[in-house]
């Protein structure tokens, strides 16, 4: 051992130990500033979820954050082969049937909120590739997205936050978002003659994000899709009393038979905004329908096989990838926030809600 | 000639630094890409998972060589306080880097995800699908995550503390560059007057 190297004395080596000291907190800033401790005013995934429960007037526990009532459903999709040419993804072979375990929903948080309350219904559909990968999509009635960024979503959840003492969104605030927003004109012409439908059945539901679908070649074709039902309208539309009209509409329709949907896939010509699901694209598109969306059976949220799982959008199989639309990141991360919760309220965690948070408005 | 200044075989090294690399990356990847809702988020969750087996291949590489090759000692006039917590904090290290990928990967089983380590590659789930198992699991991650990233900081306090402090071929085993002065006293390089 070398005796001159212990020559120092903790003064002598003060230099070296204020070295060590920056060098750890230096590393340990950059760690808490890529994590968000030191920055504030970053939208996180934990922030956006807190706006959607402060909507929604507090913590249902277990419950998604975000659509939060609706429905478990089962069934199959039938390929006929022609999204083929656009996608490798086993799911559009000729002749592939793929197990879907599916949900429809409404939006908001509140899991008991009456079903004629939003004009907006949505399906999320898991489809299980046979070679083990999955395609999971959340779609909604709507051709459009209100907005085009997280941030504009982050923005219009504030605005939409119900007034303490009114216990409503102030109109003002609203008005102020949507005229600070011109990119929601699309989404305000369509709300305008919306309805709350009386039927999960009679909807169509688009992917609203647009998608990349890859080739045999390794070519990319922008599309977004759309479930487009079989049933009509007039089809023996359900009663439209109660709060929950939706789920026994969709069971008695199930008693008598599947229901059908078309997997509509639209391809966009260039120029089309593939980044921005506010912007609906002309309405002479292609549409190739590749195959039909068979749904057998319906199961309440909490027992039924939808209950625990995340409809990530990005939860994609080879031959779909994501386009450049920002939302699609925003919403899976956000989604991976309201799924933890969720299931840590499940497990009773410490530091989750409890159940005991439900209200009474249960009727 | 002193022991404790025999450096580590060159694989080991290799291994010490690769992953040295490799896990500094994923524990910054880790924690921002859950802290974002842009497109980093799904850009770095991609590289996140693929990373994280790779390191646990080279984990059980490198505990194979540990096992079959003995790390030069710590310098005999250590305190003991110190050389305890010197090899605690290293078995914690491969510990943590064996059981976080292990942890990532039965959480994504346990909720129901695809493991998908590329566009067309995945790994099968090594549990069931349960929600209160990803819940624990998906906790375990973070707060693992973070023990980890405050060993990685002592560690690296220590080794300067060794190689800037002490000078005692501690942090020169690992690097296999010896400071002048050392490699002099102990007669290896002539000494120029």
């Amino acid at each position: 051992m070398n005796p001159s190297s212990r020559s120092g004395t903790p003064v002598g080596h003060l230099g070296a130990y204020v070295l060590i000291g920056a060098t750890v907190v230096i590393i340990a800033a950059a760690f808490a500033y890529v994590g968000g401790w030191l920055a504030p005013h970053r939208l996180t995934p934990a922030r956006l979820v807190d706006q959607l429960q402060t909507d929604s007037g507090g913590v249902f526990a277990g419950y998604r954050r975000n659509h939060a009532k609706g429905v478990c459903v089962t069934g199959y999709f039938d390929s006929n082969g022609q999204g083929a040419a656009y996608s490798v993804a086993q799911v559009f072979a000729p002749g592939e049937r793929t197990p879907i375990v599916g949900r429809f929903a409404i939006p908001g948080g509140n899991p008991y909120a009456p079903d004629d309350s939003i004009p907006i219904r949505s399906m999320a559909l898991r489809f299980s590739l046979a070679n083990g990968q999955q395609w999971r999509t959340g779609m909604n009635d709507m051709p459009v997205f209100p907005v085009s960024t997280p941030q504009a979503f982050y923005q219009l959840l504030q605005a939409q936050q119900p007034d303490a003492a009114t216990g409503k969104p102030d109109p003002q605030k609203m008005g102020a978002f949507f005229s600070a927003h011109p990119e929601t004109g699309a989404f305000l012409a369509w709300v305008k003659t919306a309805k709350p439908s009386a039927s999960f059945a009679t909807e169509s539901y688009w992917s609203l994000n647009a998608f990349e679908l890859i080739d045999a070649h390794g070519q990319q074709h922008p599309v977004r899709w759309r479930m487009v039902p079989e049933t009509s309208v007039g089809n023996a539309p359900g009663p439209t009393v109660g709060t929950d009209f939706l789920a026994t509409d969709l069971r008695q329709r199930l008693s008598q038979g599947p229901l059908r949907w078309h997997l509509l896939i639209t391809l966009a010509q260039p120029g089309d905004p593939i980044d921005d699901a506010a912007k609906e694209w002309p309405a002479d598109r292609r549409s190739v329908d590749a195959g039909t969306l068979v749904l057998t059976r319906t199961e309440p949220q909490q027992s039924g096989p939808c209950r625990d799982i995340n409809y990530d959008p990005l939860v994609l199989p080879h031959g779909i990838a994501a386009s450049r639309d920002p939302l699609l990141p925003a919403r899976s991360a956000a989604y991976a926030d309201s799924y933890l919760r969720r299931t840590s309220e499940e497990a009773h965690l410490p530091g989750a809600a409890s159940a005991s948070t439900k209200p009474d408005s249960r009727s | 000639m002193n022991d404790a200044t025999r450096p580590f075989a060159p694989t080991a090294r290799l291994l010490h630094w690769l992953m040295a690399a490799m896990i500094l990356t994923m524990l910054f990847i880790g924690v921002g890409m859950v802290a974002t809702v842009s497109g980093w988020h799904s850009r770095l969750l991609s590289i996140h998972r693929p990373l994280g087996i790779a390191i646990l291949v080279l984990a059980l590489v490198r505990l194979g060589v540990r096992m079959r090759r003995a790390p030069p000692p710590l310098p005999a006039d250590l305190p003991a306080l110190q050389k305890l917590a010197a090899h605690a904090s290293h078995w914690l290290l491969y510990a943590l880097m064996i059981a976080m990928p292990l942890i990532g990967w039965a959480m994504l089983s346990a909720g129901g995800y695809p493991v998908m380590l590329g566009a067309s590659v995945h790994l099968p789930p090594i549990l069931p699908a349960d929600p209160v198992a990803f819940a624990i699991l998906r906790h375990l991650h973070t707060w693992l995550a973070l023990l980890l990233f405050l060993t990685f900081l002592l560690h690296l306090a220590a080794a300067l503390y060794h190689g800037l402090i002490r000078r005692d071929g501690v942090l020169s085993s690992m690097t296999g560059w010896r400071p002048p002065a050392a490699a002099q006293a102990r007669g290896e390089l002539p000494v120029v007057h």
